[in-house]
């Protein structure tokens, strides 16, 4: 393999200081990238040096400070558009995470297109965040939720999902990588599949971003949302995509400072897109944070982190696949850094805090999929998560950890 | 715990904690009780059942069932051993007690108190995380005893 398209993994463990600090007496091992990653020092020293030195409010003020915040907020729409493929920065709307996003969508568009007896359809393996707000719009338009059953694997059944798309169908919101089980859906044949019937399509892509790239214009998906802080960047940050024309159509959300063009007491003008989107003043700092975890990751190429992540991957399940009384749960052939597991004997929360004696931290719990939970008929699993800057230590130290969980339990 | 952590998950996860866990004492459902209540921690899907026979102001017997972790199962099985045969004043004694140890603010080492072996889970405070799963048997029991059907630790 050419070295040069080998990232440097001593480096850009290096990138990220955290990675240094010692938990109960031991070195970190940090397998939650899922819940949130990490952040490089590139990151931090960004947010630092806005508030630092540019802390200014955006798009009024005249003076240079403004100026200048105002040119790094832009900047960061820009790196966005770049960063997924859109054609138009006037197609990003900054939120504060994946949940903002939605809720967008199912508040603005979906109470303006959202009828009694139309449906939304969803899969059996989605957040919480792209369940509970479609239920809130149904609820109120009489509307009815359709979920798409998967299978024990923990992928979408097609022949089924496909039978779901009917007259009656008016938008498809759908995950892209499963936080709870690592499956990776067909997002392009489901958009296509979607789209011969006229119908749009919402992505859920939180998990997706840090790991594979996505390009919106080749995907000609309508809307698709995505968070800050799964990508390197901070928390309280998030982007909504929004093809022109259907974005367009979306109704403001909140109305307030920045999303106007002009006010009266008897009528109010919207500013254009994106602004109509963005009431009040933003997370300015965490936007400019966002940029440079973008430049982070543009640094160093999505094809070749998804490689390195595959290859990690592969030699998780190994090694995982050798601990006796270890149960994988969800085991899609396309399947992303995700591994969510139960041990036979151990609650998982349990598990977690062993774990975490051992310096190792992962995610137990319901990870916000209840849902996913109760098909596998469990309270919880335990679930390891890979980034960028996981090694194959990171995964010897828990099978060692698991090893000596066994033990405290035997 | 200090930045590092100094605290060790041998303390979480004693041998007598772990016997318990694996043997719970008084696991099983009770057709015949005059009291029960279901209790339910949805933040970890810990979920039992508390099941008891009081008679004139005492508890004859108790029982739980349910799933959980084996801090909550242990907890569980410690607290039917430590009421069995108590007055309903002297077990709601025990669970006040019981709380104030679990949150931090009563310690049976210099405090006085009725915990006996219950004090295994004094160092449980120091896992915010874990706090519920200890505290769920006796927020139950508490339920039963004031005759509510279900408790939950939201």
């Amino acid at each position: 393999m050419n070295k040069k398209n080998v990232l440097d993994i001593d480096a850009i463990r290096n990138d990220f200081p955290v990675l240094k600090r010692q938990v109960h007496g031991k070195q970190l091992t940090y397998l939650d990238s899922a819940a949130t990653t990490l952040k490089p020092q590139c990151v931090l020293d960004a947010i630092s040096l806005h508030d630092t030195i540019r802390t200014a409010n955006i798009h009024r003020g005249v003076h240079l400070m403004a100026e200048e915040a105002t040119a790094q907020y832009e900047a960061s729409r820009e790196k966005v558009r770049k960063f997924i493929g859109a054609r138009l920065t006037s197609e990003i709307v900054f939120t504060s995470g994946t949940t903002h996003g939605i809720n967008i969508i199912a508040q603005s568009w979906g109470r303006r297109f959202i009828q009694s007896g139309d449906e939304i359809l969803i899969t059996h393996m989605e957040h919480h965040s792209n369940i509970v707000p479609w239920q809130m719009l149904c609820n109120e338009k009489g509307a009815v939720l359709k979920v798409a059953p998967m299978n024990r694997e923990g992928e979408l059944v097609w022949e089924e999902f496909e039978k779901l798309l009917s007259s009656k169908t008016k938008l498809v919101s759908v995950v892209h990588t499963s936080n709870a089980l690592g499956t990776v859906n067909p997002i392009e044949k489901i958009v296509a599949a979607a789209h011969e019937r006229g119908i749009p399509v919402l992505i859920d892509a939180a998990q997706a971003m840090a790991h594979t790239a996505i390009n919106v214009a080749a995907l000609d998906c309508d809307f698709m949302v995505f968070s800050g802080h799964k990508l390197f960047g901070p928390t309280g940050t998030g982007v909504l995509y929004g093809r022109h024309d259907r974005l367009e159509s979306v109704p403001p959300f909140f109305g307030g400072g920045d999303m106007i063009r002009s006010v009266t007491f008897e009528k109010t003008t919207y500013a254009p897109l994106p602004m109509r989107l963005e009431a009040g003043t933003p997370n300015i700092t965490g936007v400019v944070g966002l940029g440079a975890a973008i430049d982070y990751i543009m640094g160093h190429g999505l094809e070749k982190i998804a490689q390195y992540e595959s290859e990690l991957l592969r030699y998780a399940n190994q090694a995982l696949s050798k601990v006796a009384g270890l149960n994988f749960v969800g085991t899609a052939k396309n399947k992303a850094s995700v591994i969510s597991f139960t041990m036979k004997d151990i609650h998982p929360h349990d598990l977690g805090s062993l774990l975490d004696n051992e310096g190792v931290a992962v995610r137990t719990g319901h990870h916000c999929a209840q849902p996913v939970m109760d098909y596998y008929r469990i309270p919880a699993t335990a679930r390891a998560s890979l980034a960028i800057y996981n090694t194959h230590q990171d995964i010897d130290a828990l099978v060692f950890a698991l090893e000596r969980a066994k033990e405290i339990f035997s | 715990m200090n930045q590092s952590g100094n605290s060790d998950a041998n303390e979480l996860y004693q041998q007598v904690i772990l016997e318990h866990n694996r043997k719970p004492r008084n696991f099983q459902c009770m057709g015949d009780c005059s009291h029960s209540a279901e209790g339910y921690n949805p933040l970890c899907g810990d979920h039992i059942w508390i099941y008891l026979k009081i008679a004139e102001e005492m508890i004859s017997d108790v029982s739980f069932d349910g799933q959980g972790c084996a801090i909550c199962k242990a907890s569980a099985s410690m607290m039917t051993t430590a009421v069995k045969g108590k007055s309903v004043a002297d077990a709601r004694i025990l669970f006040k007690e019981f709380h104030a140890m679990v949150l931090g603010e009563l310690k049976p080492d210099s405090d006085a108190n009725t915990l006996g072996r219950l004090s295994i889970f004094k160092g449980i405070w120091q896992y915010p995380s874990r706090v519920k799963c200890a505290a769920l048997a006796w927020h139950t029991l508490s339920g039963a005893l004031d005759n509510k059907e279900s408790v939950s630790t939201e």
